[in-house]
């Protein structure tokens, strides 16, 4: 790990630099007449990742996972006698460095990258695009109250999902170059080294932050808890009240990957799309036949709940499908907050596991039935 | 008697004396920001129910088919009394959803709400760029406290953009009030009434459509905006019709407009501004500028303001002799 020291005014050109050898993407703000909103997207010359953001609404997930991807063309020839036929999308993308993300949202890139590079299918865009992205990362010292990332195993100086990771100072961005692809973005956007100070300058500012943290909530009882317990919990319905339903939660959500597949046809010219979806749509598990297994909404709510806190972990052994950036929390438009429903889908594991103790060592019946 | 205590009272003695099943209203979220909607069902839960400026969402949009069905059998009531808070343009939506027989008159108990506006998310949080501890509000202030360190804002300025222009803040229908009748703006017939509607008229064709263009350009698509809508409560909404697909899915500029005019013009007569859409919305795409356009020619057309009477009938479902446009006679 070496240190690395970009003075404010040298950031500028540094990545005007970079832009020669890399796509560079990054935070900027959106519109005049909204300043507190940043978004990521992909720059244009001249245009300079704005590293004195606090929180974008979406997370840069859209980078690597975009909204609306073609997939292939195709075209279907008249009279019906000839086969359709297919042209694949040729993938010519440069090398993308995304710069400014924050390290919790890079380990939302690691979890989308389980869903499209499994044993049974390697999706070829997400992959090329997962391999050749630098990603270098902007510790988060301006944290929302929401942020419960250090909870979920990350945090605002978390290095594991990123090539290099920078820390904004009143007059410079300091850091650390931590992989080989980082090594040569450095290089290319010529990053000046840094000295020791640097480093303990960071790991002060690190400390620093995560001090300053909400405790995050508790979901240790979850692992143990048996899947079906938790799903047929009563506390659904009421748990779900509130929920509209709407995708703001999901579609803010960096770890979350689901899509839906549409062709869309013009003459003889179609195109296949894979869009964004979300479980908390009636039409997310419509099935063809008409029935809906998820037809009432507490059901949908419960999916993306259950799907987060125990399908996922459950599946892959790698914790929660949740970094804790806290988004869906903000965005929400009738103040549901996951680090509540966290609390009480644990609250009734933790109860569960305490009430299967009792009857083990011999609890009289009486007792397990006051402990449920 | 403080507005929330007299809330809990009310909805505490209808629940205890069975006149209503259950009392829809706000509790507070964990942020001091924002509220819940919420249902109590025991005088207990009453307790939990707060009125203040954080109450963006309008609670005609559960009022469903669902919540009248999921009644107490047993009880031998067809279906129950639900009993909700209403704000002024709340009560405007219930009575637009009792037009549209969504439900009877008698199957809710409307306790009325005096409404001085909702505080405006995104200008609530500017104001305190550090975080927001509490909210406590006084004689037209919001005083946000973080840490001990108080910033005093005047509600005025962070009122939500459609509160400014209410014509009605006292609920049109209700069984009781909570609080006194605050005084109305008299905004129906003010001259700057739609003067924002006014100034999009008077762009050139295709200024309004890059205007429309740029207000939309950031629209995931998640349909916040929609579901938090009393009006938008199609079992299957025309976005997701999928045999035949009316809409493409993408996030290009044509699908997203198309989305939106349409919300619009569903709208159309119906909509009574009463910002949840916007308020919903993460993205804050003021996105009323298309159904205000739909109000505007509602009242300069039919001399129609939505929801202000439970005994007129709206004027796309109605034939009158004395209609103004010459097409129809
Ligand atoms: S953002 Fe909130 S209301 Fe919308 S689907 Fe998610 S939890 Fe439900
Ligand atoms: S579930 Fe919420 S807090 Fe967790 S990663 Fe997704 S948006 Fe962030
Ligand atoms: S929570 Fe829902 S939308 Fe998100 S990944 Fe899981 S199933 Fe998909
Ligand atoms: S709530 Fe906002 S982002 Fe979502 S669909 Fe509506 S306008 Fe678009
Ligand atoms: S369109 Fe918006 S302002 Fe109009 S009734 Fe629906 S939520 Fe309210």
């Amino acid at each position: 790990m070496k240190p690395i020291h970009i003075k404010k005014e040298a950031f500028g050109p540094a990545m005007a630099k970079a832009m020669e050898t890399y796509a560079v993407a990054g935070p900027v703000p959106d519109r005049e007449d909204a300043k507190r909103r940043h978004l990521f997207r992909c720059l244009e010359k001249g245009e300079t990742p704005d590293l004195e953001y606090t929180a974008t609404q979406l997370s840069p997930k859209a980078l690597l996972f975009p909204q609306a991807e073609t997939m292939f063309r195709f075209k279907v020839p008249s009279g019906g006698k000839k086969a359709p036929f297919l042209e694949a999308e040729s993938f010519k993308e440069r090398p993308l460095a995304v710069v400014g993300i924050r390290p919790y949202d890079a380990r939302a890139f690691d979890m989308l990258t389980l869903n499209f590079d499994s044993k049974d299918y390697k999706d070829p865009f997400f992959l090329k695009r997962c391999h050749q992205m630098v990603r270098v990362g902007l510790a988060d010292t301006t944290l929302k109250d929401t942020n419960f990332s250090t909870a979920c195993g990350t945090g605002p100086f978390d290095t594991t999902a990123l090539d290099i990771l920078l820390a904004k100072t009143e007059d410079a961005y300091i850091g650390t170059v931590i992989t080989a692809k980082g090594k040569s973005f450095a290089a290319a956007a010529g990053f000046e080294a840094g000295s020791a100070e640097d480093t303990k300058a960071l790991a002060r500012m690190k400390q620093e932050a995560e001090s300053r943290m909400r405790p995050g909530p508790d979901f240790s009882a979850l692992a143990d808890a048996d899947t079906l317990d938790l799903h047929g919990e009563d506390h659904w319905a009421r748990l779900a009240f509130s929920c509209i339903n709407c995708g703001s939660c999901t579609f803010s959500c960096p770890t979350c990957w689901c899509f839906d597949i549409q062709d869309e046809v013009t003459g003889n010219d179609g195109v296949r799309l894979r869009l964004w979806d979300t479980c908390m749509t009636d039409l997310y598990s419509a099935h063809a036949s008409g029935h809906n297994p998820r037809q009432e909404r507490f059901k949908r709510f419960r999916n993306r709940f259950m799907h987060k806190l125990k399908y996922f972990p459950d599946k892959y052994g790698q914790g929660i499908m949740c970094v804790g950036c806290g988004r869906c929390i903000d965005n929400c438009p009738v103040g549901i907050d996951i680090r509540t429903i966290i609390g009480e889908m644990n609250a009734k594991a933790a109860g569960a596991a305490k009430a299967a103790g009792t009857a083990k060592t011999g609890g009289t019946d009486k007792a397990t039935e006051a402990a449920s | 008697m403080e507005l929330n205590d007299t809330l809990r009272d009310i909805a505490k003695k209808l629940l205890e004396e069975g006149r209503v099943d259950a009392v829809l209203g706000f509790r507070q979220s964990s942020l001091a920001h924002m509220t819940e909607p919420f249902l109590a069902t025991t005088a207990e839960q009453a307790d939990q129910l707060v009125f203040n400026s954080c109450c963006r969402m309008n609670l005609a949009v559960y009022l469903t088919p669902d919540l009248f069905r999921s009644g107490r059998p047993e009880s031998g009531k067809k279906s129950p009394r639900v009993a909700v808070t209403a704000k002024g343009c709340d009560s405007r939506n219930i009575v637009t959803q009792i037009q549209e027989n969504r439900y009877k008159r008698d199957q809710v108990h409307i306790i009325g709400l005096p409404c001085t506006g909702m505080a405006d998310k995104a200008k609530l949080l500017a104001a305190a760029p550090e975080g927001i501890d509490t909210i406590t509000e006084k004689n037209g202030t919001l005083i946000l406290s973080r840490d001990g360190k108080e910033t005093v804002v005047s509600k005025t300025e962070v009122l939500q953009s459609n509160c400014l222009s209410c014509i009605i803040r006292n609920p049109v229908i209700r069984d009781e009030m909570a609080g006194d009748p605050v005084p109305e703006l008299d905004m129906d017939s003010h001259p700057d009434r739609f003067a924002d509607v006014a100034e999009i008229e008077a762009l050139s064709p295709a200024d309004k459509a890059g205007f429309f263009e740029t207000l939309v350009s950031d629209c995931t698509r998640c349909y916040a905006c929609r579901n938090a809508c009393p009006l938008c409560y199609c079992p299957v909404c025309f976005v997701d019709e999928s045999r035949p697909q009316w809409v493409g899915k993408t996030i290009a500029p044509t699908d997203v407009m198309a989305f939106h005019l349409l919300r619009a013009f569903h709208d159309a007569g119906r909509c009574t501004d009463c910002g949840a859409c916007e308020a919903a919305c993460p993205m804050d795409i003021p996105m009323r500028a298309f159904t205000r356009k739909t109000i505007k020619d509602a009242r300069e057309g039919f001399g129609w303001e939505t929801g202000m009477d439970l005994n007129l009938r709206p004027p796309l479902d109605r034939f009158d002799l004395k209609d103004p446009g010459d097409f129809i006679r």
